[in-house]
């Protein structure tokens, strides 16, 4: 049987998640579907066409769907997703939301932000704020599973050819309605995505400061996050906040500035390759694993920082 | 309107849990629990809406070990007014949680249910979403603010991009996120009131609910170790190593 992927997108472009999510479905079987619901959105289903290793592309394109209420996307993917062996998303706030009320509508275990695949049934993934690694076994017959995008490479968005099949199902459950939305346009690389990855703390005492790591980013390309501290202390908006409950992220290079290294903060950050902590506080937990450690003020060096770059 | 709120029983968030040697689990002999944290912001949320006039009853509901009902006087001492227990010592996977919840739902016919949007044991993140679909509710996941306005409820979300608001028609379940409030302490006055307030014991036989396992754990490993890193003296030194040594500028 094949696998469904379901795609991230905003109903113009396929969001880079979908491409690890494909990686991920591509070691657990080898036919591979891609669901794109939404609305407007064929321009979507053209680029999941062509993404590598994807064999059909389905495209669900109806005003019910404009919005992924989970309401109504559940219903439409659990129909769909009865034929198939896996139903597979990315794990972003979009997939957490809809796919575990699709494996409750299917009377199967949703295996949540698996970071490996073992067989086509044991999957690992991070329990307790990744202090611990987890191997499970499915025991379902369907089996629902989000995928921890830093787990898997992505996919590449091109050489696929893969045929659209239109599906005319709309599901309208009539429970909620969306009003609307504040997202925040950033002309940064997105975090989840990004090679290199600058985030501050609470050291930075105050939003205005982040301009000084704004400014680092910028030479290096790099994408800008917070610890949660930073976040509730209103520094910086929340989409910016990583770890365990934040955002995942894994790159190149990870620079912490001002940012004790709680082990919530960790979750979401130690398994960059390389990673960079500036503290002033030389006991703090962050350089039990910075692989480069200064113990500074950040205000005197992040600037210095910037002008060697 | 009565509100029904769910608490979990995990691992004090300040702890850092080890792997047994065995590979079975993680360890929790001696480690110290308590209320998730996202529970206790749901809880929070619903005192409030008592407070506020909109909630008539808060009803919270645990369901594991005997030593739930720990978490249980707490969430009554911030100002529940009744706990259920759902008595259990084998592993309750979130499908059968949802499915025993439904069967709460169903007799306590809540408004609203506020549950953690996740536990952070398991770090699941699934649960709500499977009570929401298993009584067909609608669903505000990841809340930041939740406003009821007449038969619906306005939710803000914390989304990838940012924020986004749904309004959502009552009965509904929402989930918390860490910004929707700042849970208070209890009382010494109010934890004494809470050991007389009614604590109600049930079992998923009671329920009509089977115990089944979806899911078999084969191991629990302890996650890769970064190998010790180095201090550098000043910047220079850093921009040096990371061009020279790391390569990844
Ligand atoms: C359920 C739950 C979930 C959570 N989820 C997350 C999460 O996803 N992400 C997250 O980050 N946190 C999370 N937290 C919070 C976490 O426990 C910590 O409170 C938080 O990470 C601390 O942020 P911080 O390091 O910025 O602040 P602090 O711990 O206050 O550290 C600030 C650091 O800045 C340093 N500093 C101060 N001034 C300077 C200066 N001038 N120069 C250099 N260094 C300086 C200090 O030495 C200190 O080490 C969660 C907590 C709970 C309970
Ligand atoms: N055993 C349980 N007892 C009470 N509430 C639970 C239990 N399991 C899950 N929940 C609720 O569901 C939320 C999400 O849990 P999870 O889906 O496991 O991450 C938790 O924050 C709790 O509010």
């Amino acid at each position: 049987m094949a696998i469904l992927v379901i795609a991230e997108h905003d109903n113009s472009t396929l969001k880079a998640a979908t491409l690890n999510a494909v990686t991920a479905a591509t070691q657990m079987g080898s036919d591979v579907h891609v669901l794109v619901a939404g609305a407007g959105c064929l321009a979507v289903a053209e680029q999941a066409a062509n993404v590598q290793g994807v064999s059909q592309v389905l495209l669900a394109d109806d005003a019910t769907y404009e919005h992924q209420l989970a309401e109504n996307i559940s219903l439409l993917i659990a129909e769909l997703g009865k034929d198939y062996s896996h139903i597979v998303v990315p794990a972003t706030t979009s997939g957490k939301n809809f796919m575990p009320r699709v494996a409750a509508l299917l009377d199967v275990a949703q295996i949540s932000e698996i970071v490996r695949v073992d067989s086509a049934d044991t999957f690992d993934r991070p329990i307790y704020a990744g202090n611990a690694i987890a191997t499970v076994q499915s025991l379902d017959a369907i089996k629902v599973i989000t995928v921890r995008t830093t787990g898997f490479d992505a996919a590449s968005a091109e050489g696929g050819n893969a045929s659209i099949q239109s599906v005319s199902v709309s599901h309208n459950a009539g429970t909620s309605a969306y009003v609307g939305a504040q997202i925040v346009k950033s002309d940064r690389p997105e975090l989840t995505s990004a090679r290199v990855v600058i985030s501050g703390g609470r050291g930075m005492g105050n939003g205005e400061n982040f301009a000084l790591i704004e400014k680092v980013a910028d030479k290096l390309g790099a994408a800008v996050g917070a610890s949660r501290a930073a976040v509730d202390a209103g520094f910086v908006p929340n989409d910016m906040q990583v770890g365990q409950t934040g955002k995942i992220v894994a790159p190149d290079l990870y620079i912490a500035v001002g940012i004790s290294g709680a082990i919530q903060h960790l979750a979401g950050m130690k398994d960059s390759k390389v990673i960079v902590a500036i503290n002033k506080d030389e006991e703090a937990p962050i350089f039990q694993v910075a692989d480069y450690g200064l113990v500074a003020d950040l205000f005197d060096v992040v600037p210095k920082l910037e002008q060697l770059l | 309107m009565k509100v029904l709120v769910t608490v979990k029983r995990v691992i004090d968030y300040n702890v850092k849990v080890r792997v047994k040697s065995d590979n079975s689990d993680v360890d929790l002999n001696n480690v110290k629990m308590a209320m998730n944290p996202f529970c206790e912001i749901a809880v929070e949320e619903a005192v409030r809406l008592k407070e506020a006039g909109v909630a008539t009853e808060v009803v919270v509901v645990s369901l594991g070990s005997k030593s739930c009902q720990e978490q249980l006087r707490t969430a009554l001492a911030l100002g529940a007014d009744r706990a259920i227990h759902i008595e259990s010592d084998e592993v309750l996977e979130s499908l059968t949680v949802a499915k025993l919840l439904q069967k709460v739902v169903a007799d306590e016919q809540p408004g609203l249910i506020i549950m953690g949007k996740q536990a952070i044991d398991t770090d699941n993140n699934q649960t709500g979403q499977m009570l929401a679909a298993l009584t067909g509710y609608p669903q505000g996941t990841f809340a930041s603010k939740v406003t009821i306005e007449g038969d619906n409820v306005q939710v803000i979300r914390e989304v990838d991009g940012g924020l986004q608001t749904v309004s959502l028609t009552l009965p509904a379940i929402v989930t918390t996120d860490l910004r929707l409030n700042e849970p208070r302490y209890a009382s010494l006055p109010n934890i004494m009131k809470a050991k007389r307030k009614p604590l109600e014991v049930k079992t998923p036989a009671d329920l009509g609910v089977e115990v089944k396992a979806h899911t078999r754990v084969v191991k629990v490993t302890p996650p890769a170790e970064r190998k010790a890193g180095i201090k550098v003296a000043c910047v220079e030194e850093l921009v040096d190593k990371l061009k020279n040594e790391a390569k990844v500028i």
